[in-house]
């Protein structure tokens, strides 16, 4: 990805995620979540990550955020209320942002950033994914899908009560 | 230069093909429907005395009409999602063919091209994530019309789209694990050889339970009868785009019908061969007895392109029969079906399937 094209991507997605925060519709912000979350997606393909890529399209901007929009227009939200938006909150949440972009720039700046080495041939293709993720890393694999069954009987068990 | 330039020309080419496919289907939507009824029906407009069989009317006259309508905006829209809404429910479904093949390979000047306008990797979760991307025009429709009916219709639309999702990636990973493959150009690839030198290896012969989920899942997406819960005419009007009229009203129908011409274009080829025609290889025939005709490359090619765009026409012409002669689900038969029939049993082929693998080795 060509740096020119990498800043226009860029400003568009902190565009579009402050969009999410700042909009008084509902609706609108989750929208904005979808452009987000497909902006990122595109950053993906353009490390050669093209099934984390669309990955993030089906599982976040396909489902997830569709499942937002569900329960907005169920409860028929117009515009938010701003009863939480009080002046301290919003200081405390932007001191928190400016601290957490302070940790990271200083953790990125010291930390030894390894010259661009040329990927492997295959890199990011699917055969190339799975075979690590089902012989290095099976472990947490199953792990993971453990905790995700976890969720769901909690969810059942939620909705049952 | 020459690889952007194929590639828009096989792009170009893709989408033509569907827009013809999704024209015929519209025709038949109008003439099939009258002779299931026992109607005469489309046949009022002609050029100078010449009716085509309805097809001055379907083709012709229908579109025109729909651009020259007044496009009305009620009050109290949402403008913004209100004209966003039939584009984002059009340009998933049209963009998705970029991964469809329609033919094996042409030899052109030294080149070999393959016929497939983007050759991704992912190819089959591509086409999973543009199909779950086309739910926002429905859900946004039916927002941002500021209209009871209109937010029902997307409510339940975005409900059963999501639903049948479900099935419809179980169906696929079924036969991802036949394949091997995510590439639908591979998997097309894949059905040509022949089982015991005669019968054409099509993937209904190895998946016809997954066949069968997919083209359930498949209907249920295009939103359509027995599916229409979201549209529901006799209940909330249209549904979702009970608020549009003209040509945005043209692009919500026009994905519907994108969209049956989808379905028909997976059906075809993960199922039945694809561009494949049988007993033809890339220099000719070879039919089983031994009978041999060679075929120059550019012959084969368009054997197999045509091949495509008859099956693509057949599978269309199914899901209209299937629209005319099912009645409508409930929504709790709709639900049930999609959540304790067609998951379970999707759930179930991808294990047999695994096993079957596992114990006897992959398909192709």
């Amino acid at each position: 990805m060509s740096p020119l094209l990498f800043l226009l991507l860029a400003a568009l997605t902190v565009a579009s995620a402050l969009t999410v925060v700042v909009h008084r519709n509902p609706v609108h912000s989750a929208c904005a979540l979808v452009v987000t979350l497909c902006l990122l997606a595109v950053f993906f393909l353009g490390l050669d990550a093209q099934l984390v890529a669309f990955l993030q399209v089906i599982v976040y901007a396909g489902a997830i955020v569709v499942l937002f929009l569900f329960v907005i227009m169920l409860l028929n939200l117009q515009v938010e209320a701003r009863a939480m938006a009080g002046a301290l909150l919003v200081g405390t949440a932007t001191a928190g942002g400016v601290a957490l972009a302070v940790l990271v720039v200083t953790a990125l700046r010291r930390a030894a950033v390894p010259a661009a080495a040329n990927p492997p041939a295959g890199f990011g293709e699917t055969a190339a994914l799975a075979r690590q993720l089902f012989t290095v890393y099976l472990l947490p694999f199953e792990l993971t899908s453990i905790l995700l069954l976890v969720a769901i009987v909690g969810a059942v068990a939620l909705a049952k009560k | 230069m020459a690889d952007v330039a194929i590639t828009a020309a096989k792009s170009l080419f893709i989408v033509l093909l569907v827009v013809q496919v999704m024209g015929l289907g519209v025709f038949f939507e109008r003439k099939v429907s009258a002779l299931i009824q026992d109607r005469i029906g489309a046949n009022r407009a002609a050029i100078l005395g010449f009716a085509g069989l309805g097809l001055v009317n379907t083709l012709v006259a229908d579109p025109i009409k729909f651009l020259l309508k007044e496009d009305v905006v009620p009050a109290g829209t949402d403008r913004v999602l209100h004209f966003l809404a039939p584009v984002l429910s059009l340009v998933p479904v049209l963009v998705t063919f970029a991964v469809v093949p329609f033919g094996d390979v042409l030899q052109v000047g030294g080149r070999t091209i393959n016929l497939q306008a983007a050759e991704l990797n992912v190819g089959i979760l591509y086409v999973l994530a543009m199909v779950s991307l086309g739910v926002y025009g429905v859900v946004l429709g039916g927002w941002a019309s500021n209209n009871r009916w209109s937010l029902l219709g997307g409510i339940r639309g975005s409900a059963q789209m999501i639903s049948y999702e479900i099935a419809m990636g179980l169906a696929l990973v079924a036969v991802v694990v036949t394949y091997g493959t995510l590439d639908l150009q591979e998997m097309a690839r894949a059905q040509g050889h022949l089982l015991w030198g005669w019968l054409p290896a099509w993937g209904i012969l190895y998946q016809p339970v997954a066949c069968l989920i997919f083209m359930t899942a498949g209907v249920a997406e295009s939103k359509r009868i027995p599916f229409d819960l979201p549209e529901g005419e006799s209940e909330l009007i249209s549904g979702y785009f009970t608020e549009y009229s003209g040509a945005k009203h043209l692009m919500f129908m026009m994905s519907d019908f994108v969209e049956v011409v989808l379905v028909a274009a997976l059906v075809a080829t993960l199922f039945f061969g694809g561009w494949q025609l049988p007993y033809l290889l890339r220099d000719g025939f070879h039919l089983p007895w031994g009978a041999a005709l060679a075929l120059p490359s550019s012959a084969v090619a368009l054997l197999q392109v045509t091949s495509f765009a008859v099956k693509l026409v057949f599978f269309t012409w199914l899901q209209i029969v299937i629209r005319w002669t099912l009645p409508r689900f409930r929504y709790d038969q709709l639900m049930r079906l999609g959540w304790q029939g067609l998951l379970p049993l999707g759930l179930a082929n991808v294990v047999v399937s695994a096993l079957v693998i596992v114990l006897a080795g992959p398909a192709a």
